[in-house]
């Protein structure tokens, strides 16, 4: 009892053919697609890779890009094969090909998933590792005189202006550092050494933000110093100005694009599975209508497609059984060992016999 | 003696023809071209229309708009013509639309001649109205408050941000207007009193910038305040500091930014002239030549100009001259009459 068994006249035989064509070749622009998106987000990612830490998040655009090779393959290969379907003599050649073919496209399909999948589950860590690339980006940015760090300022600065974000969490992760270089501090000032000996650690803090922080939209020109003061500035209250810098961390604003990146893909990936998908069924119904068809007497006449030959559950143990007889081709047979051995003592013995009797003698 | 004539046999009109219609329908493209073009350059000039004054000519993007659209109606006609051109049958239908096609077609280049030049001379009117703009802007800088000027101050930032500049020719026209509103100058203070006072016109001048202003790429935290004066910060020459605030004027950079959008306007236009004049002129006087219309297979002469270079041009101005002369009397005609009274 077949699975989901179709009747194919020629004609139709025919259709199937010239849609699948069609379809294989709509697969390979899908496969195109998908590495070209690829390339984007990794292209996107290592574009703010100095204040990432690890590299895990590239697994989803590697995996993608891997996809969409794979994809521009194995499609192209099928529409070889419906090219050759409709001639008898050069369509058995690939039959033994179809069967790696399916398992490809189901790999590949599988693939697609678990990117879709990934692109969630690797949240978690990609905010963990901008946690701590920011961090180290904004310890490092005074130090503009330290050969591999010399761009830090630069890089952090264009990051703040154009994600329009300040700090890690917020603008009060500039108050716990110290942003301005040494070398640009005048250390016979009096406010400078009060500042550096308030804490422990000898450091210059301010309750000021670099200018990248600014956000351009306020009515005010911007402050940037004594922010916590708000006798320091006219008309200006601390706790309820707004405006003034920009309110969001960076980590949270590089977090919600690159997953809006992914996201805005989702739907993509999965039309492309879905077409993957259709591309493997009527790829079966062809094959099996074909053979069908040139199994007859008279190749013009009907056959039948379908999925599985036998239904699932007899399909399963057919593959069960091919299977375990792969596996017992490694071991010995139990009986023709026992068979085998007996033969092999009567020769011994035969053999024993023989080479005895002279000294008897 | 024909111009640049050429012989065809039918082998060689079927591959003009055929790429010829490859031609057209490239040419379809690049008419599409032309029209995303215009509306990239009409938005582009939308987006920035306040450092302008509102006051921006946006004759070259509408001229480019209904340009891309006619190219693209006549250069698939054209390709139509291909198709039919080897079929005798279709031609001889299509043979009388052929010369006011071809009027069409001149017509159509020389308003993309027109174009060229307009997008090479506009040009000084951006760079007119930019500047009067600028001005404006750095002076409406403070007006926050006054509506229809309340983003002037976030429109000449993020201008000044994206385009890596400050302040119309340099940053010292920051210093000759007040872009603190007064709303946030405490009055009451003898600084701001002294400062105020300091000037005829009542205006707090300072010596700063906005922060929009500066160089991420200085090695050094931004300096916006007391940039003339050496002694408000360690270690710090105004007169040696390069990389602390932008140097470039926002006039130049974003003039040339518009400038770069239409030299490659103009050069593109250029290129689709040229491709579109000598294609067709060569198919057609390929095909009206044929020696023998019944025979398609005869070789035939196809040319550009039916005389040489000089004689064409000769033949033109006679053509005027007549043109002019239409309303004299002639002179042979009026004597006979005058005899024979």
């Amino acid at each position: 009892m077949a699975l989901l068994k179709m009747k194919f006249s020629q004609q139709r035989r025919v259709r199937l053919a010239q849609g699948l064509w069609l379809l294989s070749w709509l697969a390979v622009m899908c496969g195109a697609f998908i590495f070209c998106l690829g390339v984007y987000l990794k292209i996107e990612l290592l574009r703010r890779d100095e204040v990432m830490e690890d590299t895990d998040i590239h697994a989803v655009p590697n995996l993608l890009m891997l996809v969409g090779l794979a994809s521009i393959g194995a499609n192209w290969v099928a529409s070889r094969v419906c090219q050759d379907s409709l001639d008898a003599s050069r369509f058995p050649r690939w039959k033994v090909l179809l069967l790696g073919w399916y398992a490809v496209a189901a790999l590949l399909c599988c693939l697609l998933l678990a990117v879709v999948v990934l692109s969630y589950a690797l949240q978690g860590r990609l905010e963990e590792s901008l946690k701590v690339g920011l961090r180290n980006g904004i310890r490092f940015y005074k130090d503009t005189d330290v050969p591999g760090r010399c761009f830090q300022k630069e890089t952090i600065d264009r990051l703040q202006m154009e994600f329009r974000c300040c700090g890690n969490n917020n603008f009060k992760d500039w108050f716990e550092i110290q942003w301005v270089s040494n070398r640009y501090l005048d250390f016979t000032s009096q406010e400078v050494k009060d500042r550096i000996r308030s804490n422990v650690d000898g450091r210059y803090l301010l309750d000021g933000v670099p200018f990248s922080c600014c956000n351009p939209a306020s009515p005010r020109p911007c402050l940037q110093n004594q922010l916590t003061d708000s006798r320091a500035h006219y008309n200006y209250e601390y706790q309820s100005e707004e405006l003034n810098l920009y309110s969001r961390g960076c980590r949270q604003a590089l977090t919600d694009y690159y997953m809006g990146l992914m996201n805005s893909t989702g739907p993509g990936v999965l039309s492309v599975i879905l077409i993957q998908l259709s591309v493997l069924l009527s790829m079966r119904y062809l094959q099996t209508a074909v053979d069908g068809a040139m199994a007859l007497e008279s190749p013009e006449g009907e056959s039948e497609g379908y999925i599985l030959e036998k239904d699932v559950k007899a399909t399963y143990a057919e593959v069960k059984a091919k299977a375990l007889d792969l596996l017992k081709f490694a071991q010995v047979d139990p009986a023709s060992e026992a068979a085998g051995a007996e033969e092999g003592e009567k020769a011994a013995e035969a053999s024993a016999k023989a080479a005895t009797p002279p000294p008897a003698s | 003696m024909p111009f640049l004539s050429l012989k065809f046999n039918l082998q060689k009109r079927v591959k003009l023809a055929q790429g010829l219609w490859m031609l057209y329908w490239l040419a379809v493209i690049v008419g599409i071209i032309l029209f995303s073009l215009g509306i990239f350059f009409k938005i582009e000039l939308r987006k920035r229309s306040e450092i302008m004054d509102n006051n921006e000519s946006h004759l070259v993007p509408n001229l480019l708009i209904l340009v891309g659209m006619l190219s693209c109606g006549l250069n698939a006609f054209g390709g139509k013509l291909c198709h039919d051109s080897l079929d005798p049958q279709k031609f001889s239908k299509m043979k009388p639309m052929l010369r006011p096609y071809m009027l069409l077609c001149c017509g159509f280049n020389a308003l993309l001649l027109l174009l060229v030049l307009l997008s090479f001379l506009m040009q000084f009117a951006v760079y007119l109205t930019l500047a009067e703009g600028l001005k404006n802007a750095i002076r409406f800088y403070k007006d926050t408050d006054t509506p229809g000027r309340c983003f002037m101050k976030r429109t000449l930032d993020m201008t000044q941000i994206e385009f890596r500049c400050c302040g119309n020719n340099n940053f010292r026209d920051w210093f000759e207007v007040q872009w603190i509103s007064n709303r946030y100058l405490d009055m009451s203070n003898d600084v701001v009193k002294d400062r105020v006072l300091s000037n005829v016109e009542g205006k707090y001048l300072m010596d700063s910038v906005p922060f929009s202003c500066c160089n991420p790429g200085s090695p050094r935290p931004c300096i916006q305040h007391h940039l003339t004066n050496n002694s408000a910060h360690y270690d710090y020459d105004h007169r040696t500091e390069e990389l602390n605030i932008w140097n470039r004027g926002c006039r130049q950079a974003v003039f040339s930014y518009y400038s770069g959008i239409m030299n490659s306007i103009g050069a593109l236009l250029i290129f689709t002239i040229a491709g579109d004049v000598a294609g067709l002129k060569y198919l057609s006087t390929a095909l009206e030549t044929m020696a023998d219309p019944e025979n398609p297979e005869c070789e035939s002469e196809g040319w550009l100009l039916e005389k040489g270079f000089k004689e064409t041009l000769a033949d033109l101005l006679s053509k005027v001259k007549t043109f002019g002369r239409a309303n004299q009397v002639e002179e042979g005609g009026a004597s006979p009459d005058a005899d024979a009274t």
